[in-house]
């Protein structure tokens, strides 16, 4: 029972480096919550880094096969050529790339939660939000990544946006936000999620109704009237059709209002359900 | 700074229910400053719950706790400004290399970019790990991880350490380097309340210890306290074959007048008692009978009767054991 005794009695004297660490009497005053922010979003793209293209594989490999499977094999039947389906397709593809990869926020949220590190966050005094916030932000990162593929892909097909390089911007700007958005969903979901698998699992019943029932990849004026009624609700819709609006350069106010206004609703109700349920997390 | 005389924990009737589970069920504990604390006790018994409580992760459903003189509750941020709590599992970013991972927590924690930056090499430097800063901590072993989450817990000098079983899971010589760590820790001024399921660990480590069993204090005291407590010395023998530990008990306990522990190890038992006269015999006789013993030795009891003593069952579960024994 004593065993170690001897072997460690001498090796018990702090070393130098040891005594330097544990005497150190830095107590910075706690960051603000810019700097919190910040430096959780900075963590979440050097993760980004670390991964390396398997990042850029993950985000862009179903968007691509989407746009070519869509455009060569339904294409000419759904809009006459695949030329002109492109045209309208393209801007719906750009849709799904940023809302897929939202569900990385939620898995990754839940990873930090069963894995502990948000148990270390919890007991440091910082303005508590901020690596959730963070974490959102720094997936910007993805999204951009993910857009840029997508429409490169898209020109090299022949893609022709009418609203120019000013429109493809607009149009991306507007994408960041509203996938920042959606993410919030996926952040309350990884907050409440018993793994980060089930996040992903169970994330495919909220991505396939949303994608699918949307305007992404038909027009929705050919639908029975119900499901065109569903279509139109679809945030989803919205999105697509100003992000068409945008590249094509047609886009009415109304369309990117409707688009911010979905925003703004999704990030009213999600953002802070997922920090209640943050803060809940102390109770059980 | 404190004032020594500000207790580090002071808990009163601590309760934690989970559903039907009292988890933690009326804890009171008196633990001074610049100790390391010992609090062990079998998986489950409510150590976890507990220093999730103090560290002001859970909150408490009956109760009080001060910590360094703040109530966890009511004063939780004054707390957590003081204590950092080492997890049962390595909490630190898989993805992130070590240094990465100190420069994050000390950012969050306020240092600037040049402060976090030297903070990070001199946490490296002192739990050696300098020569894999660069490395992304999924590579490591479990020893060097567990020294990595220490360190994160060090990034402000923490007038209270939280270390949940520290040793769990790592190798002899990752444990007497975790070991070394915390009897360095204390020794510049650290309280340390740590938890084991490890009675060798709290022996090694500890200048108290309460045990724990179903989220109660069963006993607190020194180390030499519990065992005085327990009694006497005792007999441990090993068998060359454990087939032959029911007629070596039946000899044992006839012999030498007391019962018979059998142990976890199905080889081992043990007798509490002084007499070394019917020791000596004892032993002849079991040799006289062919019972053929590797090992005997003599000495003061070992935590693991302690709990035996204490609980009526040993610190480990071996029902099993017993039963196939008996």
């Amino acid at each position: 029972m004593t065993l170690a005794s001897e072997t460690t009695a001498t090796l018990g004297a702090p070393t130098d480096a040891l005594r330097k660490a544990l005497t150190s009497q830095i107590r910075p005053s706690r960051p603000n919550p810019l700097t919190a922010v910040r430096v959780s979003a900075w963590r979440t793209m050097r993760k980004m880094k670390h991964y390396g293209v398997a990042v850029l594989f993950d985000v862009t490999l179903m968007p691509i096969i989407f746009l070519l499977t869509f455009t060569y094999l339904f294409g000419g039947a759904f809009a006459g050529s695949t030329k002109e389906y492109l045209q309208y397709f393209l801007p719906g593809v750009l849709v799904q790339t940023v809302v897929m990869p939202t569900v990385y926020t939620g898995t990754a949220l839940n990873m930090d939660i069963t894995r502990g590190i948000y148990d270390r966050f919890r007991t440091m005094p910082f303005w508590q939000p901020a690596t959730i916030v963070g974490s959102l932000l720094g997936d910007i990162v993805r999204y951009v990544l993910a857009l840029t593929t997508t429409m490169g892909v898209g020109l090299a097909l022949g893609f022709r946006p009418d609203g120019g390089v000013g429109g493809v911007l607009a149009a991306m700007l507007l994408l960041l936000v509203f996938a920042v958005s959606v993410s919030w969903i996926f952040a309350a979901l990884g907050m409440v999620a018993k793994a980060p698998e089930t996040v992903s699992g169970s994330s495919m019943l909220v991505m396939f109704p949303l994608v699918f029932t949307s305007n992404i990849f038909v027009k929705p004026d050919t639908m029975p009237g119900w499901m065109e009624t569903i279509v139109n609700a679809n945030p989803v819709s919205n999105a697509a059709t100003a992000v068409r609006g945008l590249v094509h350069g047609d886009a009415s106010g109304s369309d990117i209002g409707w688009v911010l206004l979905a925003c703004g609703v999704i990030t009213l109700i999600f953002a802070p359900l997922t920090m209640y349920l943050y803060r809940a997390k102390s109770r059980s | 700074m404190s004032s020594q005389s500000t207790l580090a924990i002071e808990t009163s009737g601590l309760v934690k229910v989970f559903g039907e589970t009292r988890a933690v069920d009326g804890v009171d504990l008196v633990i001074p400053q610049g100790v390391v604390y010992g609090v062990l006790g079998p998986n489950g018994a409510g150590k976890t719950t507990t220093i999730r409580m103090l560290s002001t992760l859970l909150t408490p459903d009956g109760g009080t706790a001060r910590v360094l003189g703040h109530d966890v509750v009511r004063e939780a941020e004054a707390v957590r400004s003081r204590v950092s709590l080492t997890g049962q599992f390595a909490s630190v970013d898989e993805d992130l290399t070590a240094a990465e991972n100190l420069t994050l927590l000390a950012r969050l924690l306020g240092f600037s970019r040049a402060q976090a930056a030297e903070r990070a090499e001199e946490l490296l430097a002192a739990f050696d790990l300098t020569t894999a800063a660069g490395r992304q901590s999924k590579t490591f072993s479990g020893g060097m991880r567990r020294r990595l989450d220490i360190a994160a817990s060090l990034v402000i000098t923490p007038d209270l350490l939280f270390l949940d079983e520290p040793t769990t899971g790592l190798d002899p010589r990752s444990r007497n380097q975790v070991w070394d760590s915390v009897r360095a820790m204390v020794a510049l001024g650290t309280t340390i309340l740590l938890t084991t399921q490890y009675l060798d660990e709290a022996d090694q480590l500890a200048d108290r210890i309460a045990v724990i069993d179903h989220g109660r204090v069963i006993a607190e005291g020194t180390t030499g306290e519990l065992k005085s407590s327990v009694g006497t010395g005792a007999l441990h023998v090993r068998l060359v074959k454990a087939e032959s530990r029911p007629a070596a008990s039946q000899l044992l306990t006839r012999m030498l007048a007391a019962p018979v522990f059998l142990e976890s190890d199905p080889f081992a038992l043990s007798v509490r008692t002084d007499d070394s006269e019917r020791i000596a015999r004892a032993l002849a006789e079991l040799a006289r009978s062919e019972i053929a013993v590797s090992d005997f030795a003599f000495g003061r009891p070992s935590l693991d009767e302690v709990f035996l003593a204490l609980t009526g069952r040993p610190a480990e579960d071996t029902t099993a054991n017993q039963e196939d024994a008996a």
